[in-house]
This record gives C-alpha cells, sequence and structure tokens, in this order.
C-alpha cells in the first residue's frame, strides 16, 4: 500500500505540471490583461503610464517563456505568485476561501450519500415498485435540474415564502447558511448515486454467490448486510469519488448564487479581472483535491474489498 | 416628451429624498448594505483598486482631501477647511482640520497628505490614483523616479498645506477620488495595517470575510458632529441580481440597485415601488465609430447611423424605460448639460440620403464588439440590426468579455463598440476625451479631432467664470453632438431599492451604489434596529 501511495503521489506531479502549463498557455493566448479588465465598467479607466507600471510590476513587460519558466520554479517551491488583484499571496486567497468550498462539498455529498444511496438500495429491493418508480423518476429529474434554477427555487421556497432559512450569504459559518446551497449542489450527485445503487445492487442480486447464499439458508439481512453491501460499496465508492470532483467544478454557480465565499467564486471574479495568478491557484487546487479524492477513493476500496490489490 | 420626463423623474427624486430625511434621524442599529457588482472585493488596500465595487466599501471608513457633494454637484474640502487660492490659479493653500481623527486615535496632519500622495506617486507600484495625483507639480517626476518627493507639496505647518499645480484646473474634481483617500504616514508602513487599515472616515474596520462581507462599526472621534447614524455596516458583495431579489424581498439586506427587469417588477409592485431611488448616473451609453474604417470616416455617415436607429424605442421595450435618451455625451446630471439638447429624431428617409450624399447609397457593412451586457451589450445590438438593415447597412456582432473589450478599444482594433462610458463629474474632464491631443488609449477611443473643439477645451480650461466655463462646455457638448462620432445611445437611469426602514439615502449621480453612510440611518422598524 505504502509503494502504492507513493506512485501515486508521484504521478499527481506531471499532471499538475500539465495543467498548469496548459492554463499558462490558454491565459497567455486569450486577449485582456488585469489592466484592460480593471477599466471594462467604464469608469475605472487607467492611464497608460499605469498601466505600463502595471505591466512592469506583474512582469508582463517580460517573454511568455521566461514568464512560464519563473511561474514553474515558484510552483515547485509551492509559491503560486502574487493576485494582481489583491497583492496578497495566492496561497493565502485560496486559504480564506478552501475551508467555506470544503465544507459546501462535504455538505453536499453528505446530502447525495445520505439519500441517494438508500434511495438506490431501497429502489433495487422492490424493482417495479412505486417506491422504485418515484425515486428513479426524482433522480432523473434531479439530474435534469438546472442548478441555478434549483437554487433560485429553493430560495424563493424556503428563504421568501417559508422565511425558514436565510437566501443568501456565509453567515458565522454555521449550518443555518450552509443548507440551501448544500442540497442545491448535492441534488445531481444524489440523483446518480441513487440510480448507481440501484443498477449495482440489482446487478449483484442476480449474481452467482447470492444466488447461493439464498439457498443455503442465509437471512435476507445478512445478505444483504455481507453480500450486496460489501460488493455495491465499491462502486458506490468510486462513483462518490468521481462526484467529489464534478461537483467542486459545479460550486463554482451555486456559489455565486448564493453569495458563497468558496474557491468557485474567487476564480469567477478572477478570471473576468484576468487575475491570472489566482485563477491558476484555483484550477491547481480543483485538480489536486479531485486528485486527492480519487486516491482516498482507492485506498478504501482496497480496505473493503480484500480483492483488490495496488502492489 | 423627455423633457417632461426629466422633470418627472427629478421630482420623483426630491419627493422621495425628502420623504428620506422627513424623519429626524435615529442613532443606532446596522445597515445591511450590499456592493452589486461582483462577488468579492479587491482586498483593504483601496488605493490599490479603482474599482467602483471597493469604492463602496471604502466610502465607509476613508476620506480623501475633496468630497463629492450630491446636493451641491460639485467637489467641496474634506479634510480641510478653507483653501486659498493664488492669482494665477496654481497655488492653493488648504487650512487642514485639526478634528480629523484616524480611527487609532491620532490626529490627521499635512504630513498624512504628503506622505499618502508620494506613495501613490510610487513607480515601483501601480497605483490608480496616479493620474489624479499628476496634477500636482513634481508628481510624475516621482513617477518616473527622477525625484524621491512631489516637490508642489509643502507643509507650512502640521495643519497647513500648500500645493502647487502643474496647469490652472480645480484640484477638487481629482483629489475627491476615493484611491487618493488618505493614510497615516507612520501607520500605513506597519505590517499589521495591510490586514487591518484604519482610515478618516465615520466608520472603523471591523472585519473582512474575503467573498462574503466586510464589517465596520461607529468611529466615536469622527470629524461630523452627531455622525455617523448607524453603529453599524455590514457591506456584503452581491453581483448575482436574481439573488439580491431574493435577499432584499426577504428582508435580509437594506438596499438593492436594479436592473431593467426588477426595474419594471419592482415599479408594478405598490410596495416596493414606494423605496426606490432613481438618478440619471453619469455614464453614457454609446456606439463608437472607428474613423478608420472607411465610411465612418464621413459625418455624414456616422450621422446617418444615429438617425436611423429608433433609441426611444430600444429604451422603452429593452432597457424598460431605465433610462433616458442620450442627447450627446454628457447626461443629464452633468453640470454642463444642456436642456436644449434634443436627441436625434427616428428618421430612416434622412439617414438614407445622408448615406447617399456620402456615397453609400446601397449601404455598408460593419462589425461591432460588444460584451453580453443586457443595457449595453449583445441585446441591444440585435435590436439595431434591423433598423440600420432598413438603410442597408449590414451589422454583424462579435461577442467579448469586458476585459477584451477594453483592450481592444484602447488598442483601435474594432470598427464600432457599444460600452458605456464614463462622462462625469468633471464635465470639462469628460469633454477632454474629445481633445485630439488625448490618445485613443486614454479615452479619445473614436480619434475625434476637431480644431473648433480643441480651441474651445482650451478656452474652457482657463476660464475663471464657472457660468462661462459652463456655457462653452455646453458649446463643445454640441458640437460633439452634430459630429457623431458616436451613436449616442441612452444614459443609465440608475435606481435603488431600499427598505422603508432605511433612510438618508441620496441619488449621487457619480454612481448610485456609493452612498455617503455617515447620513444613513435605519429606523425601529428595521430588523437589524439594535
Amino acid at each position: 500500500m505504502l509503494s502504492f501511495l507513493v506512485r501515486r503521489s508521484i504521478q499527481m506531479v506531471p499532471i499538475l505540471l500539465a495543467v498548469a502549463l496548459l492554463i499558462f498557455i490558454l491565459f497567455s493566448v486569450i486577449p485582456g490583461t488585469f489592466a484592460s479588465s480593471v477599466g471594462s465598467d467604464g469608469r475605472g479607466m487607467l492611464d497608460s503610464k499605469v498601466i505600463e507600471r502595471m505591466n512592469k510590476e506583474f512582469g508582463f513587460d517580460e517573454p511568455v517563456y521566461v514568464r512560464f519558466g519563473k511561474y514553474i520554479g515558484d510552483l515547485v517551491r509551492l509559491d503560486l505568485g502574487t493576485s494582481f488583484r489583491t497583492r496578497r499571496p495566492v496561497i493565502e486567497e485560496l486559504g480564506a476561501r478552501s475551508w467555506p468550498t470544503l465544507k459546501l462539498i462535504c455538505g453536499a455529498m453528505l446530502f447525495a450519500v445520505v439519500l441517494g444511496v438508500p434511495l438506490g438500495f431501497l429502489a433495487a429491493l422492490k424493482p417495479g415498485s412505486i417506491l422504485d418508480s418515484g425515486s428513479m423518476v426524482a433522480a432523473v429529474s434531479g439530474l435534469s435540474v438546472p442548478k441555478f434554477w434549483l437554487g433560485l427555487l429553493m430560495m424563493y421556497l424556503f428563504a421568501l415564502t417559508l422565511r425558514w432559512l436565510p437566501s443568501f450569504g456565509y453567515g458565522n459559518g454555521g449550518l443555518k447558511h450552509l443548507i440551501l446551497p448544500s442540497i442545491a449542489l448535492g441534488v445531481a450527485p444524489m440523483a446518480l448515486l441513487a440510480r448507481t445503487t440501484r443498477a449495482a445492487v440489482l446487478d449483484i442480486l442476480n449474481a452467482d454467490f447470492v444466488r447461493t447464499a439464498r439457498a443455503k439458508g442465509m437471512s435476507e439481512m445478512k445478505v444483504v448486510r455481507w453480500h450486496l453491501a460489501r460488493n455495491a460499496l465499491v462502486i458506490i465508492l468510486t462513483t462518490v469519488g468521481l462526484q467529489f470532483g464534478a461537483v467542486i467544478g459545479e460550486a463554482v454557480v451555486i456559489e455565486k448564487l448564493f453569495a458563497w465565499p468558496g474557491i468557485g467564486s474567487l476564480m469567477v471574479d478572477s478570471v473576468a479581472l484576468r487575475d491570472i495568478p489566482v485563477v491558476q491557484g484555483c484550477i491547481l487546487f480543483v485538480v489536486l483535491f479531485f486528485l486527492l479524492i480519487n486516491m482516498i477513493v482507492d485506498i478504501l476500496c482496497a480496505i473493503i474489498d480484500p480483492r483488490i490489490k495496488y502492489d | 416628451m423627455f423633457n417632461k420626463l426629466m422633470i418627472a423623474t427629478a421630482a420623483l427624486a426630491l419627493s422621495l429624498t425628502g420623504a428620506a430625511y422627513a424623519q429626524s434621524p435615529r442613532n443606532g442599529g446596522t445597515i445591511r448594505y450590499t456592493a452589486p457588482y461582483g462577488s468579492s472585493f479587491a482586498g483593504l488596500d483601496i488605493l490599490a483598486s479603482n474599482r467602483t465595487q471597493d469604492e463602496i466599501w471604502a466610502q465607509a471608513m476613508h476620506r480623501a482631501l475633496y468630497s463629492w457633494d450630491v446636493a451641491q454637484n460639485k467637489p467641496v474640502l474634506e479634510l480641510a477647511t478653507a483653501v486659498k487660492v493664488s492669482d494665477d490659479g496654481l497655488v492653493y493653500t488648504y487650512s487642514l482640520r485639526k478634528d480629523a481623527y484616524f480611527h487609532n486615535g491620532r490626529k490627521m496632519t499635512a504630513d498624512d497628505i504628503i506622505w499618502t500622495y508620494n506613495h501613490i506617486m510610487d513607480g515601483s507600484k501601480a497605483y490608480p490614483g496616479a493620474r489624479y495625483i499628476r496634477i500636482i507639480k513634481g508628481a510624475a517626476d516621482v513617477e518616473q523616479g527622477k525625484a524621491k518627493t512631489i516637490s508642489g507639496l509643502k507643509k507650512i505647518d502640521d495643519f497647513t498645506l500648500q500645493i502647487t499645480l502643474t496647469d490652472k484646473i480645480q484640484p477638487g474634481f481629482s483629489l475627491d477620488q476615493i484611491t487618493t483617500s488618505i493614510y497615516p504616514a507612520k501607520e500605513a508602513e506597519e505590517k499589521g495595517f495591510a490586514s487591518h487599515p484604519i482610515g478618516l472616515g465615520p466608520f472603523k474596520f471591523v472585519e473582512y470575510v474575503p467573498g462574503s462581507r466586510m464589517v465596520f462599526e461607529r468611529f466615536d472621534k469622527y470629524y461630523k458632529p452627531g455622525l455617523p447614524h448607524a453603529d453599524k455596516i455590514v457591506i456584503t458583495p452581491m453581483g448575482e441580481d436574481s439573488a439580491r431579489n431574493v435577499a432584499f424581498r426577504n428582508q435580509e439586506i437594506d438596499t438593492s440597485i436594479l436592473g431593467p427587469a426588477q426595474y419594471q417588477a419592482y415599479g408594478a409592485d405598490p410596495d416596493l415601488s414606494k423605496h426606490m431611488l432613481e438618478v440619471a448616473e453619469l455614464y453614457t451609453r454609446v456606439m463608437g465609430l472607428n474613423p478608420d474604417y472607411k465610411p465612418f470616416s464621413d459625418k455624414r455617415v456616422r450621422q446617418a447611423i444615429n438617425y436611423a436607429i429608433n433609441s426611444e424605442l430600444i429604451i422603452k421595450r429593452l432597457a424598460k424605460g431605465k433610462a433616458y435618451p442620450a442627447t450627446g455625451w454628457l447626461p443629464p446630471s452633468s453640470a454642463a448639460y444642456d436642456k436644449n439638447l434634443k436627441p436625434y429624431p427616428y428618421d430612416p428617409a434622412k439617414a438614407k440620403k445622408l448615406l447617399a450624399e456620402a456615397g453609400y447609397p446601397d449601404g455598408f457593412s460593419f462589425e461591432v464588439i460588444a460584451t453580453s451586457n443586457e443595457s449595453w451589450g449583445v441585446p441591444i445590438i440585435e435590436a439595431i440590426v434591423p433598423m440600420l438593415a432598413k438603410v442597408g447597412i449590414k451589422v454583424s456582432i462579435k461577442p467579448v468579455d469586458g476585459s477584451i473589450l477594453s483592450q481592444m478599444v484602447r488598442d483601435g482594433k474594432f470598427q464600432a463598440f457599444i460600452w458605456s462610458l464614463s462622462t462625469g463629474p468633471d464635465p470639462l474632464a469628460a469633454l477632454k476625451c474629445f481633445d485630439s491631443a488625448t490618445p485613443q488609449s486614454a479615452c479619445n477611443y473614436t480619434k475625434y479631432s476637431n480644431p473648433e473643439v480643441d480651441k474651445l477645451l482650451k478656452q474652457a480650461s482657463n476660464e475663471g467664470d464657472a457660468g462661462k466655463r459652463l456655457d462653452e462646455l455646453k458649446k463643445i457638448n454640441a458640437i460633439v453632438r452634430d459630429d457623431a462620432p458616436y451613436w449616442f445611445f441612452d444614459c443609465n437611469k440608475a435606481v435603488m431599492a431600499y427598505q422603508p426602514w432605511l433612510h438618508g439615502l441620496q441619488p449621487d449621480p457619480v454612481d448610485l451604489a456609493v452612498q455617503n453612510y455617515e447620513n444613513l440611518w435605519v429606523d425601529k422598524s428595521s430588523p437589524a434596529a439594535k
């Protein structure tokens, strides 16, 4: 296992470097700079001398290859650069925003797992029943509904009409503010998990070893517990891992909508303002998060299913 | 029609403001304000950011030498009590306030102003306020590294400051900018200042949660007696219109800047419509026509475009009435606005005639770069496409984002562009964009050149009499309108919805979202009254 961990960690390095290269090339090619974005509201115009100084301060007067060399050099030393906009180290910017994003993602995935997995299980155990049909209709709807619209709908219902929850913001980081954005973000993975769980459980229910267990007189509870759950869990865990990655990308929309101070809203603002070091930092954060989650999922799968060996 | 509209709007604004002042102010409570131009702030250093989004929070805790007086529609002394101007109009001697304290309790002196202005001109940093400080003699030398301190700044004593200008201009229009706010000289160089800034404003900094909120509390030693009224102000960045709408209706926030759709919806609501503040903001929406593109080098073609577009219809249908037809470059709130000037009438026949005279009887085609903005972007161009097609002009659209638009316009890489441009508060500065000496990269985006305008601009710059200067500026605006370097579309009607318990809002044409918080107060009915 240790060699697996070391191997996977080493594999992350070229992936991260490739992503860094891609982002760098992308932002070098597309027109628009931080200086031009500052004037994009038609009011905050900068004069040419300030723009000149700004370009010098942020290193734009140097050739692209020199800038890329510096960027990679800094990256190796875990220095993500300095934000053009705030003039603070990018690592500090990410530090301030990563906790709210992690909270939001964990909240969404908790909602997805707690609701989606049992729903999928129950639907599979009683295929063709009203519960099965109902839960699958709900799952398809959950996958189809645009998050932005769902978020707005929830705001209108739970904040404006029922007045149970605040419609926006982070508050003091408490649960009250977390509920609506988490659910809005968690509905799609919940639906996907329900469908995946149902399919996995149905597949296992028809497997030979389950039939054998039942033929040997094992109680239904034990069949579910020892054979079904254990085997389905590997598929569910893999889906959860992938969904974690998807959710962090989709959090961009939800964070904007709910004025949630996470990585997503930071990234959107930074793209609009061409605050390139921050955009690069945000994307690297998302990629690293995705890689780490998947590594954790692989480890958990090996623990749950002894047949899985990485060494 | 237009005059009636203006009078009605002015009356509405006055009545709303009057209503807001009708009760006597109540001290205490929290103002829950929103910053609508994005989902975050740039940070805590206002000298480093010139975005309106940051001005919204900075107005709570910082003050500059001058401030903008909404009622008088001109800059007034803020950190000084009196000023003497030399006969040549170049030397200003300020008697500084002796009661202005920084939030750490230290009294402001001339040294703080001198330090701040020198700091802004630091050549190694790109502080946007440098363009305003450059009006002081010797400031450019500091910027270029030729001098260490600005020669035009002289401390007479702790509370007397002499400023020598490079030209005979009104310094108030430059030194009232939030990017020239005065920092405490000694404390600003200390390490903790970046994370816990102090200023001279009515509120002191408490907390900043990036992307979420900034919190300020009342500063008891503020130099204006009895102000501010509120104990606390929480400013939340909320760029998303629909989310702001829900939060406002849910009474979680006290103010919301409205877009066209919400303007219509709020206006139709009997309760919400009672609490809407409207003002003609100092922005003009225009379509710039590049004279390097052959058809646009002919004045008649540019005029034909103005005649061929039914601006009034677009304002009614697309802007939902949330705009005023532009009669030229200067908007209705400008001090030099000429109410006798009329917008170009919709006259396709005249447009066709002008095109034929210019040698384009069958029209021509051109491309417009535009952002997705609903009020001055792609949707507006889509509306003018069939109108211009009627006179034979084919229009294609190149959608870009704001940053790209800004760069392409500065670089002159366009045939036409549509944008909302600041046209105030100083009408002279706004019209200097049509000085042939002003480069395209500054604000002469259409490479405008008219010797008569150049001459009048010089006269206006040197004119000592304010009334005469305004007359000259009105003349320039009329000439520019006639030359039609732009399709003069409309001027933004900024609209703010506010909760019934919030009072003291001012219809500030510079930017309605930037309020003078010291005058705001909440009555007992506010959920945050305590």
